[in-house]
């Protein structure tokens, strides 16, 4: 194992290696060993988007070595809530700084211009980018294909406008089709004068034992492959879930007006699939293909002439650019994405702030003044399309305010009961009942990925679960994914991943835990996380619910505040906090 | 005695075959590359891109065509021809063999293949596919197969 931390000082314009085999000892990889940089490199306070606040990428110790552990983790302090941010990234960033050699990188300082980073084993340049500056994250990855080495094995993440504008959901664009999207790492790129970062490496994942590796290697690949844990991500993709949530009541609709869509069939992902799904694609390591892309054909002349837009989708983006904006076509849909893409713009929080500029704008709370004589409406795509450019190159105050995002917009013109983000952060795609409201709460980063209390209220809509069984369930998976998000794996291979198969891969490249082990740390991972939150200013006794959560009927019924104040007690309770 | 006679005339009469890796459904290629960690896991123990005698390469990033990079299992092959050392050599069924020690790490082979399936490892040594049919074991998508050819 590696067990190395490459730091890059942007502003000295140097790098340098340490070793780190305490760090990694102790914290495992990924997420575990990022907060832990985090915690070490950034002080208290620290302005987001200042040069002082760091950059932490990190992947854990079976990424590269075994299938579908697929992910690389970014740290970093978050432009859009102030506390802490952390991102998942899948594509081939995780194995490109494998057999690059380093499991960690820390980004220090700010370049004086436009600059962007390229590591090829242990060479590491900062180099000029101040004529790509400008330029979306597509066309981006396009130029720097030609200049940098790696070909099928480099990974190439980086930014666009967004980022540069530091629009405070910027997100980093990871091999075109996978995004560090969520909580503005964009933005801290852009701070730094950050395009992007190209990496590549030649090097080889010793494993200490050939056998037992191709033994536990096997399992995990067949359990991938043959049983159903992974069937969903097979054939229809996430986006199976718009009939699914729509059918459960638990579709986020014109900005949580609604629980269900009318037209949620035109969206479906059955609709996405039949009619313009024209590949999938895969992360290096894994066999199943979830990346679904699709193909959006449009005439540009009445003579048979046209372009082609290729446009990855999922679940989240269908619901935040769709239902939750009322638009019904998939075509639609798609091309606000590609707008978001091009733009380097997290979808997600994206179309919440769009949906709530909707709502604000039918409720006159903001004029045609505001919004520069553009119609925000439901459904009205190209109206859509000119807002999110607009939230980038910020006009006026109005667009400057969707640029920091709902909680903020909502305080300067209003309306924050149906301003929908709980800790800061826009929220995902399920109104599924209580337990997805305390998850995204209590979340180490207010993410529906913290815990899956969406899952929890629809096993809940099964079987009777009272707010302390979910409660329970809540701080089971906040921990366990705490070391497997160490790992870096893959959450929709969560089911391949048991607590034996992580101890029996673990073995297989030498270190060895035991289950008590890997609960302690998920535990500790925690504790450190939300010492980090709590150290830049995040309490989760004041956090604030939109009202709207309470006021439309979820999965679950209508949720009450009592409910999720109780469970809010209690969860404080059992994490042993006054 | 006569058995063993007997047995060498059937094998003499069965017409001769070898096996070949082939790429049959390029297009399916999904960019896992679980075939190149299959190479080198089975072959090397090690998990690596570099040790992996098949390659899958990416044109215009993963927004482009794959493109599986596996030996032809050429009949009059051009590595062979370019072995000075004869490290590379044709057996009479037509498969190649690499005598690592004969190897003078010249890398005359790489360049002698146009379809780029050979490649050198660490020591500046050939990486050669034997048509073992391990990675097809690992392709999702029945890019790969295994088939017999006549030697």
């Amino acid at each position: 194992m590696l067990r190395k931390v490459l730091y890059i000082d942007l502003t000295k314009r140097e790098s340098w290696v340490e070793e780190r085999q305490g760090l990694f000892d102790q914290w495992m990889g990924g997420t575990g060993v990022g907060i832990k940089l985090l915690s070490e490199e950034c002080p208290t306070g620290a302005d987001p988007l200042s040069p002082e606040a760091p950059i932490i990428l990190s992947i854990g110790p079976l990424n590269g070595v075994f299938p579908v552990a697929t992910k690389a983790v970014a740290t970093f302090k978050s432009p859009l809530t102030g506390e802490l941010g952390e991102s998942y990234a899948g594509g081939r960033l995780h194995l490109a700084m494998r057999f690059a050699g380093h499991e960690a990188i820390v980004i220090r300082g700010k370049a004086e211009l436009p600059s962007y980073i390229s590591i090829n084993d242990a060479e590491v340049k900062i180099k000029d980018a101040t004529s790509i500056w400008g330029i979306e994250a597509q066309t981006t990855g396009m130029i720097l294909r030609e200049r940098e080495p790696g070909v099928g094995r480099r990974s190439i993440i980086r930014i666009g406008p967004a980022g540069e504008a530091q629009v405070r959901y910027a997100g980093v664009v990871v091999d075109t089709y996978r995004h560090f999207g969520r909580l503005g790492l964009g933005a801290t790129f852009g701070s730094k004068n950050l395009k992007a970062l190209a990496i590549s490496g030649t090097e080889t994942a010793e494993i200490p034992d050939a056998r037992r590796y191709r033994e536990v290697y096997n399992r995990l690949y067949s359990t991938a492959v043959q049983t159903d844990v992974m069937e969903k991500y097979h054939d229809i993709g996430t986006s199976v879930n718009i009939s699914v949530l729509n059918w459960l009541k638990g579709l986020p609709t014109k900005n949580f007006q609604l629980s269900s869509f009318i037209d949620a069939e035109k969206i479906s992902g059955e609709m996405f699939a039949d009619n313009y799904l024209f590949r999938r694609l895969s992360c290096a390591g894994c066999p199943i293909g979830c990346v679904h892309i699709a193909a959006l054909k449009s005439a540009f002349s009445p003579h048979h002439e046209f372009e082609v837009r290729k446009v990855s989708y999922d679940y989240e983006p269908i619901y935040s650019l769709g239902s939750n904006l009322g638009v019904n076509t998939a075509e639609g849909v798609l091309r606000l994405i590609d707008v978001c893409e091009r733009m380097g713009l997290d979808v997600m929080s994206a179309g919440v702030v769009l949906s709530w500029a909707t709502e604000a704008y039918e409720r006159d709370l903001i004029t045609p003044q505001e919004t520069l004589g553009l119609p925000l409406q439901w459904n009205n795509v190209d109206g859509y399309i000119k807002a999110l450019e607009n939230i980038v190159k910020a006009p006026n105050e109005f667009y400057a305010a969707l640029a920091k995002g709902v909680d903020y917009a909502s305080a300067r013109f209003g309306g924050q009961e149906f301003a929908m983000a709980l800790g800061g952060n826009e929220v995902s795609g399920y109104h599924t009942g209580p337990a997805s409201i305390v998850g995204q709460l209590v979340g180490v980063r207010h993410s529906h990925l913290d815990n899956a209390g969406y899952s929890i209220d629809q096993k809940a809509a099964k079987k009777q679960l009272d707010p302390e069984k979910m409660v329970d369930e809540i701080i089971k998976e906040d921990n366990s994914r705490g070391v497997f998000n160490s790992l870096v794996g893959c959450l929709f291979a969560r089911g391949v991943y048991t607590e034996e198969n992580i101890i029996d891969a673990l073995g297989a490249v030498g270190i060895t835990k035991t289950k008590e082990d890997l609960q302690t740390l998920g535990e500790s991972i925690f504790e450190e996380k939300y010492k980090f939150k709590t150290r830049e200013g995040f309490d989760l006794t004041r956090v604030r619910v939109p009202r709207r959560l309470f006021e439309t009927v979820s999965t679950l019924g209508k949720v009450t505040p009592e409910t999720v104040e109780e469970m809010l007690r209690l969860y404080r309770k059992k994490r042993g906090w006054s | 005695m006569g058995d063993a006679i007997a047995e060498k005339a059937k094998a003499e009469a069965k017409p001769r075959k070898r096996r070949r890796l082939k790429v049959a459904h390029p297009e399916r290629c999904i960019g896992c590359l679980g075939c190149m960690f299959a190479c080198s896991r089975i072959h090397t123990g090690q998990a690596s891109l570099q040790d992996s005698a098949i390659k899958v390469v990416t044109q215009g990033g993963i927004e482009g065509d794959f493109r599986v990079v596996v030996c032809r299992g050429c009949e009059n092959p051009p590595c062979v021809r370019a072995c000075a050392a004869g490290a590379l050599e044709r057996k009479p069924d037509g498969s190649v063999v690499f005598h690592k020690d004969l190897c003078k790490a010249c890398g005359k082979c790489e360049e002698a293949c146009l379809v780029g399936a050979i490649s050198l490892g660490k020591e500046g040594k050939p990486i050669k596919c034997m048509h073992c049919g391990a990675c097809v074991d690992f392709c999702p998508h029945g890019v790969l197969q295994l088939e017999e050819v006549p030697a």
